[in-house]
């Protein structure tokens, strides 16, 4: 489809003010005005609604077709969320407001909202204090590294490395680095950390560590308690990656479990949609001894019920948001959480897992399962056992293309070759899964009897496999390049 | 139980196939000690009573003020076709467009957003976003401190005191030198910024217009630091951009801006847009992801994300940020707005807000004892006016009255506790500005 600038027609109207009295040159002198106009296009609201709606229907999404992106949790979002982000009593409010002294009474109802959601997120990872500011988890990641740094210097500790296990999300070890510190990588053994490993790298220097419980393989630590008295033993704090909390919730809690610091993917376990790539919203929780170091603002509740926010934190890390966080986000994950409730979020939970382990089981006779065990809410697959014929785990994601399915995660993570990472979510139905697993099946014995079925994937698509190493040496990012 | 499809049948049916007597079983990997010791969460409501609920959160805020507020966030008019067509579930309900063959949609808006950003400032590359403006301030100094290896960053006073706190915040454990230039009367004070920059500096770090609202030509700025080898970096209000000289006109390296203004709500603070955009020699620092046109076997051309190796899920530790995720959703909504106003509507509307904005400086200063702060400094849609008393006080007083009548500039700035930053835009109407003018004549 051409894009939306090669379809401007000059003269063309959209939803245009009316024209001001004055212009630009009548109010400023003329060395401050742009030379040449931007260019932007002139479009009818009809020339606007048909591109978009054309391209919309170029995508595949969890609403039209089952999405199993491991580490993703594309699980369904109900509506009634949206519609609580969208009400204008909460759209409406200017950022500032609640700075303004006095007028904070103009958004006790946001206010509220956010301090609520706090106790919630609290009582469900069992920690002492939630913020809401960190905008997306890589961001609640760096905030949490961040406080990690912030308790060390405040105690005189001079601490300069983060561990992070070699199964982990690659934000992790980046987060780390952006945030100061020196990232020591650690092999995992049979799929999860091993205490022999880590008694190998942890000394004195080691700040913290970065953990993702059930990790990236959906498998639970089970050396969990004792990995969390090591690190105590030399004044390291234990980070918790909150990216796949859809599998243990009510199961287990990271405060409980020991866990100092934990960030939250509310998009992912709280009904915000994905939205191609966000927004979503990163809170990350603290145990007590933490609780200094938190980003200011903080909402607190007076003794008359009124609601508040206390900038007076001195030893806080400071700002890592505007205001307050993905707002929008907060609200949906709220309004989920409360029409969910104690027994359905664990229900989510429950079901989540039982889904992930039906179709390991459907699968394992199809595709290598490295570590075929119980899983959490994903599981790893690989398609080496698929190399003899020469299809590598690309194909098949992309023969899922053609079938209506969007792909697994592929190769993530990094220490399972020709990885397929599936995450069928709690929302899916028996009836889905098992199409799903029918199918796969299905094309995997396709490609054993002529491969090319799956290396000239996708056919049935707007555009077959894309040329990336021309895009990258183009560089044709803009219209204009 | 809701969005849960499967009935006591299909769980037993799926337990047969594992192989596992209960769904229980299944957690037994998590010892006794590990149990949660509370889970003390409310019974779950239907949906009517969430959405009651909500309503009744949602009336406890008050938001029917006449708002004077703007100190980088504006409330204009958002098109409603944008929400309409950005609400389409297959962009709503889409990730991150690993698979491309199936994310044509998403990607070719996230190219067009590209485009359409960097026509508003005048530089030709820009990335998919970030989270907002400030975290992109960040991102571009820290894209100036790579591309440099240097480690002084010299900032105008007059950026905004909230991304100005941010970026303390952000670099305070990364041995950097945060140098702050004084403002001189809400203007940027040019003489000493050049005089700061030296041979150890990374970046030098502007705002237009700045956060008192007034304008400035950068260009003899950045000219000195193209030639001390030093990043210019500035921060634009993209609305202004379809008027004001633009980052590219006046030489700078990197520009970006708050994308709120550009069809997203309010939303008391998120989500918003960090938009980033550079020249060809700082591109391969830029953070996060980016887009490219390509072609596919049969020559029909598609595209994908690129220049994957900056990123965190391939360098790790040694990628450019750690940044994962981009705004995709606030991007499309921002390229849907530039498109639905078009270059004539966004001028348009930034002209409007310009011209209340006059109006409204003539109505106050006309009032005794109130004072541009900037004296004759050109300004845009915001501007500073110094008050007889606390700026607090007439907040206070006219708040009471329905109407905010702007932002405390003493909240961050010691020094101007009477100041008062007054924004419009093009919802605010003239006889608003005259009540508004009545009203402070009154107070005072």
């Amino acid at each position: 489809m051409n894009t939306v600038f090669k379809k401007s027609t000059t003269g063309r109207e959209g939803v245009w003010p009316a024209k001001p009295e004055k212009t630009a040159a009548d109010l400023l002198p003329k060395e401050l005005l742009r030379g040449k106009s931007a260019g932007l296009p002139s479009l009818s609201e009809l020339d606007v609604a048909r591109h978009f709606t054309g391209l919309s229907k170029l995508n595949y999404g969890v609403d039209g077709n089952f999405y199993p992106l491991g580490s993703c949790t594309m699980k369904y979002n109900p509506k009634f969320a949206e519609t609580v982000a969208a009400m204008p009593g909460f759209t409406r409010l200017h950022p500032v407001l609640p700075q303004l002294k006095g007028a904070g009474r103009l958004c006790q109802g946001a206010l509220e909202v956010m301090y609520e959601t706090e106790q919630l997120l609290c009582e469900l990872c069992g920690m002492k204090a939630f913020t809401l500011h960190p905008m997306a988890g890589a961001h609640g990641e760096l905030t949490g590294v961040m406080i990690i740094a912030a308790y060390h210097k405040d105690k005189g500790n001079k601490k300069t490395k983060i561990i992070v296990p070699d199964s982990a999300h690659g934000t992790n070890p980046a987060s780390a680095h952006i945030a100061g510190f020196e990232v020591v990588n650690l092999p995992s053994k049979d799929g999860i950390v091993d205490p022999d490993e880590l008694a190998k790298v942890l000394d004195d220097d080691v700040a913290g560590m970065m953990m993702t419980c059930p990790n990236t393989l959906g498998l639970f630590e089970k050396n969990l308690p004792k990995i969390v008295e090591m690190l105590r033993s030399v004044d390291a704090l234990l980070y918790y990656d909150g990216a796949n909390l859809n599998a243990i919730m009510g199961k287990m809690r990271v405060g409980d479990a020991g866990f100092d610091v934990v960030h939250l993917n509310l998009h992912k376990t709280f009904a915000t949609p994905h939205g191609g790539g966000g927004p979503g919203a990163g809170p990350v929780g603290v145990s007590e001894r933490l609780v200094p170091y938190l980003p200011i603002s903080r909402v607190e509740k007076l003794e008359d019920g009124q609601f508040y926010l206390n900038y007076d934190f001195p030893k806080s890390i400071g700002y890592v948001a505007p205001f307050y966080g993905n707002f929008g986000v907060v609200l949906k994950a709220y309004a989920y959480i409360l029409r969910l409730g104690k027994a359905g979020l664990i229900r989510a939970t429950e079901n989540a897992v039982l889904a992930a382990n039906y179709l390991r089981k459907r699968l394992d006779k199809v595709l290598e399962v490295p570590f075929d065990r119980v899983c959490m809410h994903e599981f790893v697959a690989s398609a080496c056992n698929m190399s003899e014929c020469h299809v590598r785990a690309l194909d098949i994601a992309k023969a899922l293309l053609d079938k209506g399915y969007h792909a697994p995660t592929i190769y993530f993570p990094l220490i399972v070759k020709e990885a397929l990472m599936f995450e069928p979510t709690e929302t899916e139905s028996l009836d889905t899964l098992d199409q799903f697993a029918d199918d796969l099946i299905a094309i995997l014995a396709e490609a054993k009897k002529d491969p090319a079925f799956v290396t000239g994937a996708p056919r049935t698509l707007p555009v077959s496999r894309l040329d990336e190493t021309r895009a990258a040496r183009n560089m044709e990012l803009t219209d204009d390049l | 139980m809701p969005y849960v499809p499967h009935t006591p049948e299909d769980i037993r049916r799926m337990l047969d196939v594992i192989g596992a007597p209960s769904v229980a079983s299944l957690f037994d990997e998590i010892s006794p000690a590990m149990r949660p010791k509370s889970f003390d969460l409310p019974e779950g409501k239907s949906e009517m009573d969430v959405l009651a609920h909500m309503e009744a959160l949602a009336k406890k805020n008050v938001c029917g003020q006449v708002s004077f507020l703007g100190a980088g966030f504006y409330d204009h008019h958002i098109p409603a076709a944008v929400d309409a067509l950005s609400m389409r579930s297959e962009f709503y309900t889409a990730y991150t467009p690993y698979q491309p063959e199936a994310s044509q949609g998403t990607l070719q808006a996230i190219f067009e957003y590209q485009t359409a950003v960097t026509r508003l400032t005048g530089l030709p590359y820009a990335n998919a976003s970030v989270y907002d403006g400030g975290t992109a301030l960040f991102e571009a100094a820290m894209m100036a401190v790579r591309h440099t290896g240097r480690r002084k960053l010299v900032v105008c006073e007059a950026v905004s005191p909230i991304y100005r706190v941010m970026l303390g915040s952000y670099t305070s454990n990364l041995h950097l030198e945060l140098v702050t230039i004084a403002h001189k009367n809400g203007v940027c004070d040019l003489a000493a910024l050049t005089k700061a920059i030296d041979g150890d500096t990374a970046a030098v770090i502007v705002q237009n217009p700045n956060f008192f609202g007034t304008i400035a030509d950068f260009s003899a700025l950045f000219d000195t630091a193209r030639a001390a080898g030093v990043v210019s970096v500035i921060s634009v209000y993209p609305v202004l951009q379809s008027v004001l000289k633009s980052p590219g006109e006046m030489g700078a390296d990197v520009a970006v801006a708050e994308g709120q203004s550009l069809g997203l709500p309010l939303s008391f603070g998120g989500p918003y847009l960090g938009i980033m955009t550079c020249n060809k020699a700082l591109v391969r620092q830029m953070p996060g992801r980016m887009v490219g046109r390509t072609v596919d076997g049969e020559g029909r051309t598609g595209y994908v994300l690129t220049l994957q190796a900056r990123e965190q899920h391939i360098r790790r530790q040694k990628a450019t940020s750690n940044i994962c995720s981009n705004q995709a959703l606030c991007a499309l909504r921002a390229l849907m707005h530039l498109c639905l106003l078009g270059q004539e509507g966004l001028t348009r509307t930034a002209e409007t807000c310009m011209e209340r904005a006059h109006y409204a400086s003539e109505r106050l200063t006309a009032i005794d004892g109130v004072a541009m702060l900037s004296g004759s400094a050109p300004f845009g849609n915001e501007f500073a006016i110094t008050l007889p008393v606390n700026a607090y006080q007439v907040i206070d007083k006219l708040t009471a009255r329905g109407y905010v009548p702007g932002f405390p500039l003493g909240r961050y700035y010691a020094g101007l506790e009477n100041a008062l930053l007054v924004a419009c835009t093009e919802k605010t109407s003239m006889e608003q500005i005259g009540i508004f003018a009545e009203m402070l004549r009154g107070t005072l």
